[in-house]
């Protein structure tokens, strides 16, 4: 199906790309401190602004849902924080390859790398809105629990299936130009239909809906840990499953279409 | 090391116009299967480089030739690694350095300095490697202190000196030219002349791209003319008299 040489080529790229950790972390920062050069804050500007959106939607979000502030706003700002790195990462990912054209055409580094970068420079911006989780926590949730700790593996798994992500949607996005457009909107609307804004719980009996979504697992390895909320195995059990799929079908695809990138972008 | 073989090298470039492109058209495609098909379909494809096959050993200085849309630009590509042939194969042994932009990964907003690590980190090097270059590098683009400065505050001339003092700080067994690199004012121009002659001499192989006979003729020893995308012919010419 496909020849073992294109496969080797494909996994020795993602194996050099993430490897070449100085190139895609000075690479991922600059574009940082590029979007905030003569900012006095800086990324906290993305802090305060998550910030003042998590302030101002809590308490009226937990009237409408008829939820006690108290338990609502940290469950928001988790939520939303996590949901922020996933959201942005599937949007960045239809551009890794488009947006680093002028690379790919002149010199030759693994494509990868351009990934990595994405994933990077999220990792960093969530860094920084991290900071909102914390506040959030320690104001409202002031007993914490070693299982709290659970949350970076959960963080690590979803850095982790940006990886994949990025590869196969730049890939398509690099060949079909219209689907940036689709990814775009479909992202909009798995805010709504993912629970961030509310909790599965207050589906009732109709929680299954939820549970179909991998984006709801991938958000609860690491909101469910930070909240006290025990029993996430199943949600590990879908995110493990579907970074194992995932990279499978990534290789497949990327195996067979990897040569064609630096001439659709 | 130096060593470079094609062969049967064939590059074609699909084309794609903002319709064909579209998932629409692809989806109709799948979809209607008959008379549509043909019209979404047919795919235009350039072939840029057809069936090249060619070997370039060390000490080669390999001038490529042809008109504009020749393929000169699109093997010097190939060379470089960032185009893969369609078919056949291409075998690049050594470190190659590729002349063909030589501003790539530079930022307008990051000071002189940064941009040294910028460039030097996208040209593969380690930052260890870089810290040894940045005096010598500041020291030739004659930059002084607007080093710290942002990169947008420069002239035109002071970020080409940076450019190409970056540039050619670091050695390689290959070197990937479109057109003799030349920048700057006079002054700069001559001493830049000296430092890529230095870098050139120094390299195992050169490949370079011109239009330039009179530049070929001084610096190759081997010319390969292309046509169409095919080699119409591969001529020694006597080797270049040493400089000076």
């Amino acid at each position: 199906m496909i020849p073992s040489r294109q496969l080797t080529l494909a996994v020795k790229d993602l194996k050099d790309g993430i490897a070449s950790r100085h190139i895609w972390s000075t690479l991922g920062w600059q574009e940082i401190k590029q979007r905030y050069r003569r900012s006095a804050l800086g990324p906290f500007w993305l802090t305060i602004s998550t910030g003042t959106l998590v302030a101002a939607m809590g308490p009226l979000y937990g009237r409408l849902f008829g939820q006690d502030t108290s338990s609502y706003l940290p469950f928001l700002a988790t939520g939303f924080v996590v949901w922020q790195l996933i959201a942005s990462m599937i949007n960045e990912s239809t551009q890794v390859f488009i947006g680093a054209e002028q690379f790919i055409k002149q010199i030759r580094l693994p494509l990868t790398v351009h990934v990595m970068r994405m994933v990077w420079r999220n990792a960093i911006v969530f860094a920084h809105n991290s900071v909102i989780v914390f506040l959030a926590l320690a104001f409202y949730l002031p007993q914490w629990e070693w299982s709290a700790l659970l949350a970076f593996p959960g963080l690590l798994a979803i850095l982790v299936n940006g990886i994949w992500a990025g590869i196969l949607l730049g890939l398509f996005c690099a060949r079909f130009r219209d689907i940036p457009q689709i990814v775009g909107s479909l992202v909009t609307v798995a805010f709504f239909l993912t629970p961030v804004l509310w909790k599965h719980e207050m589906l009732g009996r109709h929680q299954w809906a939820a549970q179909l979504n991998p984006l709801f697992h991938l958000l609860e390895v690491v909101r469910a840990p930070l909240l006290g909320t025990t029993s996430v195995a199943l949600s590990w059990v879908v995110v493990v499953g579907m970074t194992l799929v995932g990279f499978f079908v990534t290789l497949v695809v990327f195996a067979r279409f990897r040569g064609r990138i630096a001439y659709w972008v | 090391m130096g060593y470079i073989r094609a062969r049967e090298v064939t590059v074609a470039f699909p084309i794609y116009g903002g319709s064909s492109r579209s998932l629409k058209k692809t989806f109709m495609r799948a979809a209607t299967g008959g008379v549509l098909a043909r019209d979404a379909g047919d795919r235009i494809v350039v072939k840029a480089l057809d069936g090249l096959s060619f070997e370039i050993k060390e000490g080669d200085r390999v001038g490529l030739v042809g008109h504009n849309g020749a393929g000169k630009t699109t093997l010097l590509r190939v060379l470089a690694g960032t185009y893969e042939p369609v078919s056949g194969e291409m075998m690049v042994l050594g470190r190659v350095a590729s002349m063909l932009s030589i501003t790539l990964g530079m930022e307008t907003e990051a000071t002189g300095l940064e941009n040294i690590y910028l460039r030097g980190i996208v040209l593969g090097l380690r930052r260890s490697e870089i810290d040894a270059l940045v005096p010598e590098i500041i020291d030739f683009a004659e930059l002084g202190d607007y080093i710290d400065m942002p990169m947008r505050t420069y002239s035109s001339g002071m970020a080409m000196r940076l450019a190409f003092a970056i540039s050619t700080s670091l050695s390689a067994d290959i070197i990937i030219m479109d057109e003799w690199l030349s920048v700057g004012d006079q002054s700069f121009s001559s001493r830049a002349q000296v430092r890529l002659r230095q870098m050139v001499d120094k390299a195992k192989i050169l490949v370079l791209a011109s239009h330039d006979p009179n530049l070929i003729r001084t610096n190759c020893n081997k010319v390969i003319h292309l046509d169409h995308g095919k080699i119409v012919n591969i001529e020694t010419i006597e080797p270049p008299a040493p400089p000076g």
